[in-house]
């Protein structure tokens, strides 16, 4: 990894800030979709060191954010199942259901581990044949990969107590929700590098020219966000809207070709809720039928498991950028960090539940 | 719609740090992992169960270690900790050593001369004797290596299913050279922050024993007794306002708890951290912070700053303080918060972590 610091470097950064400062000549507001750009750009500060005319809205692009409660109370109910070893991704532990986290599932005597990638939940179903054990899938293009090849090789191999619980989501067709609906702000966005590594940079140009929206393909090294950053306002001061690839160290257009065979091979595309939007017609993936005996939903039959967001809850309008987090009549109230109504409290990518912790600040600073 | 133009200042005054991600139930019924994460879970389960419960018998805040006066001017300190770590051994130690030596620096962190240990064994039916027997000359090693006595002690064995191999309980007394009074209450705005050395390596040397989390680099923990580090500080003639080891939680929950106790701001320059390329690049893998992984063979000192130089020579002087440093100061501004300055000239919070830290997806 010797070669990020070359990335992270002071000196450049600087440079490329002038730059940015150089070229904006009036109010731009841009999107960065993934939530692992979020963290960079909060973990850096380096939203405080872009003019006060570039305003980065923080995009619905944290899988832990959007999987939808349901998916969380199926996940929930499966786990609490005798007989189950629930795996997962470590910080899919502590986000709350309706009533309660998989911590709280493992503290009532429920098998729950964290694992590291799904191909370690396949190896513990071989080692447990007398056990049924399950992944939490979960998650973007990125962790899609993964996921895929395990099923496969669950049925290469003959694995009957392997499951999958998939709630797998895709960009672009968020990307495009967000520019249709009516109160849309983003006038560009920094694409997600890791999703474009995996999936390749097709689906972009049309939405770039349907929207007339700049869509820059980035990294998440602070000079990576920074560089997406300046080209994206160099295309907006010139009035362009194309695609760019300011990540070509990770992205080829045609992206990753056996990865994308295989997720074709086990996924089909379904309409999917994110938690805080609602429904996106064909916006992820399940099972294909080929593989559709792994489907964790279909096994442990939780599909009539339905869930309501909060009536409260306005992180929807917050994910798109309509309103700051604090004009939601229960933020801060009914809705904190540790007692989350919606997806941008829960998850530390939210900009509500940053946006409490700034407000702890102000507070401080008021005294 | 409402008008987002509004007072509230900007994405650029976010910080996303504060929250581990995501966030735990606040009101559950039972005991989670993160209520021994040593983070606000610990801290909530002290205030709001324990402290209550034991009332009046409660005679000081339940701290890593208690300072108690004996007859008219011995001051004693006393300590307890208990480790349940897996695995039991890992690059560099055991849980043998960290029993030994996590009560020996909590001892040393109230500027204390560790004197006697007790040993406290819990272990689970059908452990090997052989696994017993390597975890118990790891205890009397590490205890002769650092000049304490181990004069006490228990066993218990519980069934195989209640337990999951050796759980050690060690408790200690030192004495408290007189003109020494440390507390976490002490710190001030104007006093360094200082640090012994790389931060993370014991997190990091566990982590990477786990199936599949290799990180290329062998990382050894940084497991070591800290009194003799903190006599050659004291030795300075140094008035040390707080000493704190950072273990689970890390630099950030110890940084936290100095910042809200003695209620001053704490102001970190991140490029100042002793971070180690394999901690970085281990946490930068999992998505962890290396401000919140623990650390076993490191200290934190708050001292004015006009003896900040000659204490970091004393600390450079000895072998467990060789690559020690000052990372930041206290400050009057946000008090009971910790802001770091980020390598590119912005600035985050830097919140006490609420539960475990866990690896992010993505």
């Amino acid at each position: 990894m010797k070669y990020l610091d070359e990335f992270s470097d002071s000196d450049l950064a600087k440079k490329l800030i002038d730059q940015i400062h150089a070229a904006t000549t009036r109010k731009w507001a841009m999107m960065e979709v993934c939530g692992g750009q979020t963290h960079s750009i909060i973990r850096h500060g380096i939203d405080q060191l872009l003019p006060d005319s570039v305003e980065m809205i923080h995009g619905p692009g944290c899988p832990v954010c959007v999987t939808p409660l349901e998916t969380i109370d199926r996940a929930l109910a499966i786990a609490a199942r005798p007989g189950v070893i629930f795996c997962s991704f470590g910080d899919m532990l502590r986000v709350p259901g309706s009533s309660q986290d998989l911590f709280s599932v493992r503290s009532a005597g429920g098998d729950v581990r964290v694992v590291y990638s799904p191909l370690d939940a396949l190896k513990l179903a071989r080692e447990n044949p007398d056990r049924e054990v399950v992944f939490f899938g979960i998650g973007f293009e990125t962790t899609a990969p993964a996921n895929a090849m395990t099923v496969y090789q669950a049925k290469q191999l003959g694995v009957r107590n392997f499951s999958l619980l998939v709630s797998h989501v895709l960009v672009p067709p968020a990307i495009a929700a967000i520019m249709e609906s009516s109160t849309c702000r983003v006038q560009a966005f920094l694409a997600a590098g890791h999703v474009c590594s995996v999936m390749g940079t097709a689906e972009y140009p049309s939405l770039a020219r349907k929207y007339k929206v700049p869509i820059v393909v980035t990294g998440f090294e602070p000079l990576d966000i920074l560089e997406g950053i300046r080209r994206t306002v160099l295309q907006l001061e010139a009035g362009r809207h194309e695609l760019e690839n300011a990540y070509p160290r990770a992205v080829r257009a045609e992206g990753n070709v056996p990865a994308m065979k295989m997720l074709a091979d086990v996924f089909e595309v379904t309409d999917r809720t994110w938690r805080g939007i609602g429904e996106i017609p064909r916006s992820g993936w399940r099972l294909s039928e080929r593989y559709r005996e792994f489907d964790a939903e279909q096994r442990f039959d939780v599909t009539d498991i339905h869930t309501s967001e909060s009536s409260l809850c306005r992180s929807g309008e917050v994910l798109q950028g309509l309103i700051k987090p604090h004009l939601c009549e229960a933020f801060g109230k009914e809705c904190t960090p540790r007692n989350p109504l919606g997806a941008t409290m829960v998850s530390s990518e939210g900009a509500c539940a940053a946006y409490y912790t700034h407000r702890r600040l102000e507070l401080v600073d008021a005294k | 719609m409402q008008d987002v133009t509004d007072t509230l200042p900007g994405p650029a005054d976010l910080d996303f740090e504060g929250w581990a991600c995501p966030v735990p139930l606040r009101d559950v019924p039972c005991v989670v992992m993160g209520h021994g994460g040593g983070g606000a879970m610990s801290g909530e389960l002290i205030e709001h169960l324990f402290l209550p419960a034991y009332g009046a018998a409660a005679a000081a805040d339940l701290g890593d270690s208690a300072v108690l006066t004996v007859g008219s001017d011995t001051r004693l300190a006393f300590s307890t900790d208990s480790f349940v770590v897996k695995p039991m051994f890992f690059p560099g130690g055991s849980i043998g050593d960290l029993a030994v030596n996590g009560t020996v620096n909590d001892l040393a962190m109230s500027g204390a001369t560790p004197l006697y240990l007790s040993t406290a064994f819990i272990l689970a039916e059908g452990t090997e004797l052989s696994v017993l027997g390597r975890i118990a000359r790891a205890v009397g090693r590490a205890a002769e290596s650092a000049g304490v006595q181990l004069v006490t002690g228990d066993t218990k064995v519980v069934e195989r299913a209640s337990g999951d191999g050796v759980y050690l309980n060690t408790s200690g007394i030192g004495v408290v050279p007189s003109g020494v009074d440390i507390h976490v209450r002490r710190a001030r705005p104007g006093d360094a922050v200082l640090v012994s050395g790389d931060i993370g390596v014991h997190g990091v040397a566990v982590m990477s024993c786990r199936e599949g989390l290799e990180f290329g680099t062998a990382v050894e923990s940084d497991t070591a007794p800290l009194h003799g580090l903190v006599a050659s500080m004291l030795a300075t003639g140094a008035d040390v306002h707080v000493l704190r080891d950072p273990t689970r939680g890390g630099v950030s929950a110890s940084l936290n708890e100095i910042a809200r106790a003695s209620e001053v701001g704490i102001e970190l320059v991140e490029r100042l951290l002793p971070v180690p390329a394999t901690v970085r690049d281990a946490c930068s893998l999992l998505g962890l912070d290396p401000l919140q992984v623990a650390n076993e063979g490191k200290l934190i000192a708050i001292v004015p700053a006009a003896d900040a130089d000659r204490v970091l020579a004393a600390m450079r002087a000895h072998p467990l303080g060789r690559s020690a440093c000052r990372i930041g100061s206290c400050v009057p501004d946000h008090a009971g918060m910790v802001v770091a300055r980020t390598g590119l000239g912005g600035s985050r919070v830097i919140a006490l972590p609420i539960g475990e830290q866990l690896p992010r997806i993505c």
